[in-house]
This record gives C-alpha cells, sequence and structure tokens, in this order.
C-alpha cells in the first residue's frame, strides 16, 4: 500500500533550490533509505516529510506531498506531526528525566491519566529495546544515558506518541558500531507497524536494513528502486560511483 | 631599534595600568568607606525605628519598607510585561522592520535619562490618571525604567536554550506555546532570574523617577494602601544629605551604608545564579 | 479549547512585544504635552538661547541657555577625563591584564556600575567636593570639575565595558598575523586592535558619555546648582537634569514654570534618542 506519494516535489530556501522536481512513492511497512552525499537534499526532503522545514523563515515549497492521499500542508501540523515521527542525528534528549523525555508527546497531546502514561511509556521503551536497561533509572536525567541509549530513548520517545510513519535523520551519525547495531535492530523490529525513511550517510547500513534506497544528489533524486538491485546493478553510473565510494 | 619598542611598550603597559587603577582603587575606596563608617551606625534601632529629630536621629525603618514596596511594584508590573515581550523577540519575531523597531525602542527605553522618567511619571500616572503621588505611580514608573534590563537579559536566556530542543519539541507534535511553556521558559529561569534581580537592584536604588512620583519628604508612618506616599531609601539618602542641615553624619553612612548593602547583595545574588546555571548547564 | 488559549497567549506576546515602542512613544509624547505649552509664552530660540533662568520671578525669564552650558561643561569635561582613563582600562582589561585578574577587574568595573547614583553623589559630598575646594582653594568645591570628575567616574562602566566587547570581537587572526610579523604587543594594540575596533570603541565613548548629560542625582549634589552662564571649570553650575529634579517640586502643575521644566525634559529625550541611535548604528556597523 502506498503511505506517502510524492508529486513534481522543489523546495527553495532563499535562492538555494535545494530539492529539484522529485517524483516518488514510500510504501506502508517499508524501510525506504535515501543516500546521497553532503549537501544532495536528503534531510531537506525528509524534512519536508514531517514539515519541519517550515521553521525556517525563508523556506518555499512547491508541488503535492500526500500522505494516505491527503496533502500533508492541509492538516492541522501538529496531527501531522504526531503521525510522522521524527529521531534526528544526534541523540537530543530533552532536558528532562527519562521518564519525562517518553511521556512528553503524549503529555502534550492532553494524556494526564498516571496509569496509561506509564503503560506508554514501558510500552515504547520496550520497542526501542530500552526498557531492561533504564526500567530503575527512570527518574534520572536524560543525559546520565550512554548515547546509544540516548538515541534509543529518542526513538521510544518518538514511538510513545503513536506515529505512522518514523524518520531517521542518519540516526547513527554519532554512534559507536555495538550502540549501531542496536538501532539498526530496533528498526528492523519497527517496520512490521511503521513506515520507516532512513536517511543515511553510511552506503552499508543502507545495504543492512533498508527494503528499498533512494539516491539524491544535489537535490535530484537520481534513482530509487529495491536495495539490492540498487547495489548490484544501478541503473545510473552515478549511483554506482557513489556507491563504490568514487565521490561523496 | 628592538629595544626601543620594547621601552615604548613597557611605557604604554604602564600607563594602561595605571587608568585601570584609577577606576578601580576609587571603587574600592568607596566601598571601604561607607562600609568603614556606616557600619558603626547599624544597630537594630536604626533599621526598625522611625526617623525622629527631623530626620537628625532615630531610625530608617519607613524609608526601607517604601523601597520594597516600590520594588515589588515595580516588579509586579514589569515582570510579566518584560517576560512577554522577551519571548516575543526570541520566539516569534521575523528579521523584518517591526523587530528592529523594537530593539531601536529598547535601546532608546535603556538610555532615556532617569529624571525624564520621572517627569513621564509625574504626567502619566500622577497628573493625568490622577494616582498622586504615591506608590502606584512609583512603582508603574519604576517598571517602565527596569523593563528594558529585564527584556535584554530573559532574551539572552531565552536564546541560549539549545534551538535543536525546540525542534525536537515540535517534532514530537507539541504547539508553539507548548514548547516555550514545557521547554524553552523551565530551561531559562535562571537567566530570566538574573535579570529580574539586577532590574530591582536598579530601581531600588534609583532617586530622579521617584522624586516627582511617590517620594515623601518626611512620612514618620507606613503607607497602608498603593495610593500612599511613601519614603524610600535613596530618596531619604538624598534629602539627609542635602536638604536637612546638621544631621549627624553617622545617620547619613549608615543611610548610605543599607542602601549600598541592599543594591549589592541583589548584584550579588545575580551573579551567583548566572555563575551556578554556568556550571550545571546540562547540555 | 486548549487552541483558543494558545491563540490569545500569542496575542498577549504580541502585545507586549511591541510594549517597549508604545512606551517610547508615549514618554515622547506626555513630555510634548506637557512641554509645549510653554512655547505659547516664549519661543524656540529664546527658550533655549535665553540667557536667563529666573522661572519664579514675575513675569519668569525661561531661557535655559546656563543649564544647557552647564550640562555641556560638564559633560566636556567628563569626557575629558573618561574617554583616556576608560579606553586605557579596556585595553589593559582586553589585551594587557592576566586572565585571572581579567575576570576580578570586570566584576569590579561591574560593581561600580551597580552603586546607586545617590550614593555616589553623596560619596562625591564628602571626599571630592573638600578634596577640590582645598587643592584650587575655593570657597566652594561644589564646582562643574567635582561635577566632571564624578560623572567620568560614572561613565567609567559603559565605556569599558562595551570598548572591552569590541576590542574582544576583533578576529584573532588580525592578532595573530601581525605578531607573525615581529610586532610588539603595544604595536599590535595600537596599529590593529584599536583601529579595527575604532567604531565600537567610539559606540562605548558616545554612550558613556551620552548617560552623562542624563545623569541627574550625582550631579545635581555636587555641582552647586547655580543657574548662570559658567565662566570657569571652577565656578558652581547647574545642569538640565538637576534643574529638573531641583525645581520640579515645588512648581505648580499647569504653571509655565511646570511647562519649562517638561520641555527640558524634551530636549533630554531628544539628545538622549540622538546618542542612542547613533551609537546603535556604530555599533551595528562592528557586525
Amino acid at each position: 500500500m502506498v503511505k506517502f506519494e510524492i508529486h513534481n516535489l522543489n523546495i527553495w530556501f532563499g535562492s538555494v533550490h535545494a530539492i529539484k522536481q522529485v517524483n516518488m512513492e514510500i510504501q506502508s511497512n517499508e524501510i525506504l533509505s535515501v543516500i546521497g552525499p553532503a549537501s544532495s537534499g536528503k534531510t531537506t526532503f525528509l524534512r519536508a516529510l514531517n514539515r519541519l522545514n517550515d521553521l525556517n523563515t525563508n523556506y518555499k515549497m512547491t508541488g503535492a506531498l500526500e500522505l494516505e492521499r491527503e496533502d500533508i500542508c492541509a492538516v492541522d501540523i501538529e496531527v501531522l506531526r504526531r503521525k510522522i515521527g521524527m529521531v534526528f542525528a544526534l541523540p537530543l534528549p530533552l532536558p528532562l528525566s527519562v521518564f519525562d523525555n517518553v511521556a512528553y508527546g503524549a503529555r502534550m497531546h492532553g494524556e494526564r491519566n498516571k496509569r496509561l502514561l506509564g503503560q506508554r511509556v514501558e510500552d515504547a521503551l520496550r520497542q526501542a529495546y530500552l526498557w531492561e536497561e533504564v526500567k530503575d533509572r527512570l527518574n534520572e536525567s536524560a543525559f546520565k544515558l550512554s548515547g546509544g541509549q540516548q538515541q534509543r530513548l529518542c526513538i521510544a520517545r518518538t514511538l510513545a506518541v503513536g506515529p505512522e510513519v518514523m524518520l531517521f535523520d542518519e540516526p547513527c551519525s554519532g554512534l559507536d558500531p555495538i550502540s549501531t547495531a542496536k538501532v539498526e535492530d530496533a528498526m528492523l523490529k519497527l517496520k512490521e507497524k511503521y513506515t520507516i525513511v532512513l536517511v543515511t550517510n553510511n552506503v552499508k547500513q543502507a545495504a543492512r536494513v533498508a527494503d528499498r534506497t533512494a539516491f539524491f544528489l544535489t537535490g535530484e533524486l537520481i534513482e530509487i528502486d529495491k536495495t539490492d538491485k540498487i547495489f548490484t546493478a544501478p541503473k545510473d553510473r552515478r549511483t554506482d560511483g557513489y556507491i563504490r565510494g568514487k565521490f561523496g | 631599534m628592538k629595544r626601543n619598542s620594547y621601552r615604548t611598550q613597557m611605557i604604554a603597559f604602564f600607563f594602561l595600568f595605571l587608568a585601570m587603577l584609577l577606576i578601580v582603587v576609587p571603587v574600592g575606596l568607596i566601598i571601604v568607606i561607607i562600609v568603614q563608617k556606616g557600619l558603626p551606625a547599624i544597630n537594630w534601632q536604626f533599621l526598625s525605628d522611625i526617623p525622629r529629630q527631623g530626620m537628625r536621629a532615630g531610625g530608617i525603618f519607613p524609608a526601607i519598607v517604601g523601597t520594597v514596596y516600590l520594588v515589588m511594584g515595580a516588579i509586579i508590573f514589569a515582570l510579566p510585561i518584560g517576560l512577554l515581550a522577551a519571548i516575543y523577540l526570541s520566539e516569534y519575531s521575523k528579521d523584518n522592520m517591526l523587530t528592529r523597531l523594537i530593539r531601536l525602542a529598547i535601546v532608546n527605553l535603556a538610555g532615556v535619562p532617569s529624571v525624564v522618567y520621572g517627569l513621564f511619571g509625574l504626567a502619566l500616572f500622577v497628573v493625568f490618571f490622577k494616582f498622586g503621588a504615591s506608590i502606584l505611580s512609583g512603582s508603574l514608573t519604576l517598571g517602565i525604567m527596569i523593563l528594558p534590563i529585564i527584556i535584554t537579559t530573559s532574551r539572552e536566556a531565552l536564546e541560549s536554550v539549545p534551538y535543536s530542543f525546540r525542534e525536537v519539541s515540535l517534532s514530537l507534535g507539541a504547539s508553539k506555546w507548548q514548547t516555550i511553556r514545557h521547554i524553552v521558559l523551565p530551561n531559562a529561569i535562571p537567566g530570566i532570574l538574573t535579570g529580574t534581580i539586577l532590574g530591582l537592584g536598579r530601581a531600588a536604588g534609583e532617586t530622579a523617577p521617584i522624586l516627582f512620583t511617590v517620594a515623601a519628604f518626611y512620612l514618620p508612618q507606613l503607607p497602608s494602601s498603593i495610593f500612599d506616599q511613601a519614603m524610600a531609601l535613596p530618596y531619604h539618602l538624598y534629602i539627609i544629605s542635602t536638604q536637612v542641615p546638621n544631621v549627624d553624619a553617622k545617620v547619613r553612612y549608615g543611610t548610605a551604608f543599607v542602601l549600598l548593602t541592599l543594591v549589592l547583595f541583589m548584584n550579588l545574588v545575580a551573579v551567583i545564579i548566572r555563575y551556578k546555571f554556568r556550571k550545571k548547564k546540562k547540555w | 479549547m486548549r487552541k483558543f488559549k494558545e491563540f490569545i497567549v500569542e496575542k498577549l506576546i504580541l502585545i507586549c512585544g511591541i510594549a517597549s515602542i508604545f512606551f517610547v512613544i508615549l514618554i515622547f509624547l506626555f513630555l510634548l504635552k506637557e512641554g509645549l505649552a510653554v512655547f505659547k509664552t516664549v519661543s524656540l530660540f529664546k527658550f533655549l538661547l535665553g540667557k536667563n533662568w529666573y522661572p519664579i520671578s514675575e513675569p519668569p525669564q525661561l531661557g535655559i541657555l546656563p543649564l544647557i552650558l552647564g550640562s555641556l561643561l560638564v559633560t566636556l569635561g567628563a569626557a575629558i577625563i573618561s574617554i583616556p582613563i576608560g579606553v586605557g582600562c579596556a585595553v589593559y582589561i582586553a589585551e594587557v591584564a592576566p586572565t585571572q585578574t581579567k575576570e576580578i577587574l570586570k566584576a569590579g568595573i561591574e560593581l561600580l556600575a551597580a552603586i546607586p547614583s545617590v550614593v555616589l553623589g553623596f560619596i562625591g559630598m564628602v571626599t571630592l567636593v573638600p578634596l577640590v575646594k582645598n587643592v584650587f582653594h575655593l570657597p566652594t568645591g561644589l564646582t562643574a570639575l567635582s561635577g566632571s570628575i564624578m560623572l567620568a567616574f560614572m561613565a567609567m562602566p559603559t565605556i569599558v565595558s562595551i570598548a572591552e566587547d569590541a576590542l574582544y570581537s576583533v578576529p584573532k587572526s588580525y592578532k595573530e598575523g601581525a605578531f607573525a610579523l615581529g610586532a610588539t604587543r603595544w604595536q599590535t594594540i595600537h596599529r590593529v586592535m584599536l583601529p579595527a575596533a575604532s567604531s565600537g570603541i567610539l559606540a562605548a565613548v558616545m554612550l558613556g558619555v551620552g548617560r552623562g548629560i542624563g545623569e541627574t542625582m550625582a550631579v545635581m549634589m555636587i555641582t552647586g546648582n547655580a543657574a548662570v552662564i559658567p565662566h570657569s571649570i571652577l565656578a558652581p553650575v547647574r545642569t538640565l537634569t538637576a534643574t529638573i529634579a531641583a525645581e520640579m517640586g515645588e512648581a505648580v502643575v499647569g504653571s509655565e514654570h511646570y511647562f519649562a521644566l517638561f520641555a527640558i525634559g524634551i530636549v533630554l529625550f531628544v539628545i538622549s534618542f540622538a546618542v542612542n541611535v547613533t551609537a546603535d548604528l556604530f555599533l551595528h556597523k562592528r557586525q
């Protein structure tokens, strides 16, 4: 089933044309990885999906972004962002306790019931493979967790809001290989329930976890296909070059 | 040639050092003089008694109370407005003409001579609104005067909260106001507190704005409502130094000591809060 | 419901955001409202350049030239004293002082900024005034010179801190470049750092001295308050600010005298506005 449809997407920041004429679909319950060299527009693309680019005052967008056939610019922005969660490049816990971090989104949406909140927090932490490690430290500051734990906390925090789509913006760029493996495990498990878009600098990571892979270069979508196809028989010479590490 | 330029440097540095001494030494002297001559005047009676014998004896209790009232009134007025203005500037304003105008207005508000604030308070609050010379008029005047301090420091505090926290909060579906209320404000409180206390200190020490808006020359009882006149420490010091002949030097120094201690204490508290906050910053 | 609440809050934030503009305009309007009335009886020219300030004689003579000259004299004196010392101290703190003393010195300067003007006026009365009297063998130490010295002292925190900021924000590469060419520290300071920070230092001086024109209490307490055209820096003078502070208490609301004092307020407001806007331009040029 098609989750996202993107038609003729163009994005400008001031006079910089960051995304050029992108057309693609994102399927439900897949992991779509977005790869490309620095400033190829992959993060901008990702942030367009939950309208986080709107924060930028000189941002301009044309084209259509549809979530289940509904224009995302017509939806209430807070409802949209609840449906489309985001995990950032660096672990960014809020300056709150572990529990309050995970409960934050739900609380902001008006959940007051202590028992339900507790349940939600526990579920989310379990899904992010973090519960066992932090169940005795829920009231500690989130900054006391290790980097890998913090990043899984951020995943749990996003899950606790009850999203349909999860956006990952280079989620392992600050992590060691073991923590990275744990985050990747979590992602593979999560795709049973969620649609995942993963922006990554790490081509190998895309090969390990993604069902399909999209290659961006200077704001253009060069090619999108099944991951094994992209990695074994790319159609475009530039995709091949990037994957083989000729540039980027 | 080389030796020559080093000699020039020595001479130049000596003069720079001298310039520094010319400022720092008098500051030290002022503090020492006031402490040395003022401290002996301080006793419980001086702090708790009303002025007696035409302010030549007795205590300064009504002046202390008046100053406390004025400062509280000023902060009750200025803190909410200043804080919301700071929130506007740090969270809502765009880089446009209006923002530039606001910034310019704040700079000017900070630069208006204190005696002009006094005139303004007299014209608007005392005469136009008919509050009379009262704690209310004085508090409002002082409140507007310290607004720039509160706005500037609060804004710095708000802007020092990392931008990424706001992004995270918004990405979790929180609204802009929720983000400000639950993430930005709590983490800016120490800075806002610092600014507020600095504002308090400034309001406590100013004389000119209260000359015609509150100050009672001699009022041996405590004010009973915000529409009453009141004595105030800085004005009291002014009067007993210039308007009343033959005041015992001890009373003058004692009053100066109390006022200076009050103001410097508030500044010290502000500095300590700022220092502690920097040390325990989590990000 | 929540949306509605947030809508109200955000509107409130906007209103408070523009409150500063509102207050500046309000101050100016009320000064005009009370001050312009004086020009029904005296022309602007006569008001600004009249040589006599006898506000309570019959009819009142409302020329503020002596007051303007008084303010200018005191402020000029303060500028002459404070600019070299203030800038010198800023250079010392920014470029010469060892790191540990730097913080202590800055705290000392901040301390000075925190001392209420009335306390400085009092201290000036008991220390500076007798000193000036004895050194120059004058009948009274309440002179323009005393005011200038005190004002210079009060302008220091502004001058030092803004000038120090300006020096601090000169790119490090300038200094490194000069050192690389074999310049001594002093040569680097006066050939490279001072010119590079000049617009910031100029703003510092303007703001420091500009505050001086508006300073009231300390000046009023130690300049002697004689509203005559000053002939010497060793004579008593009266400034614009001191005139308002000293006389408003006795002026009857709605009298010529009352209007005239507000008109002086307009003059002060305009001066401070001009100084602040210009200084702000210089500070911005730097960025």
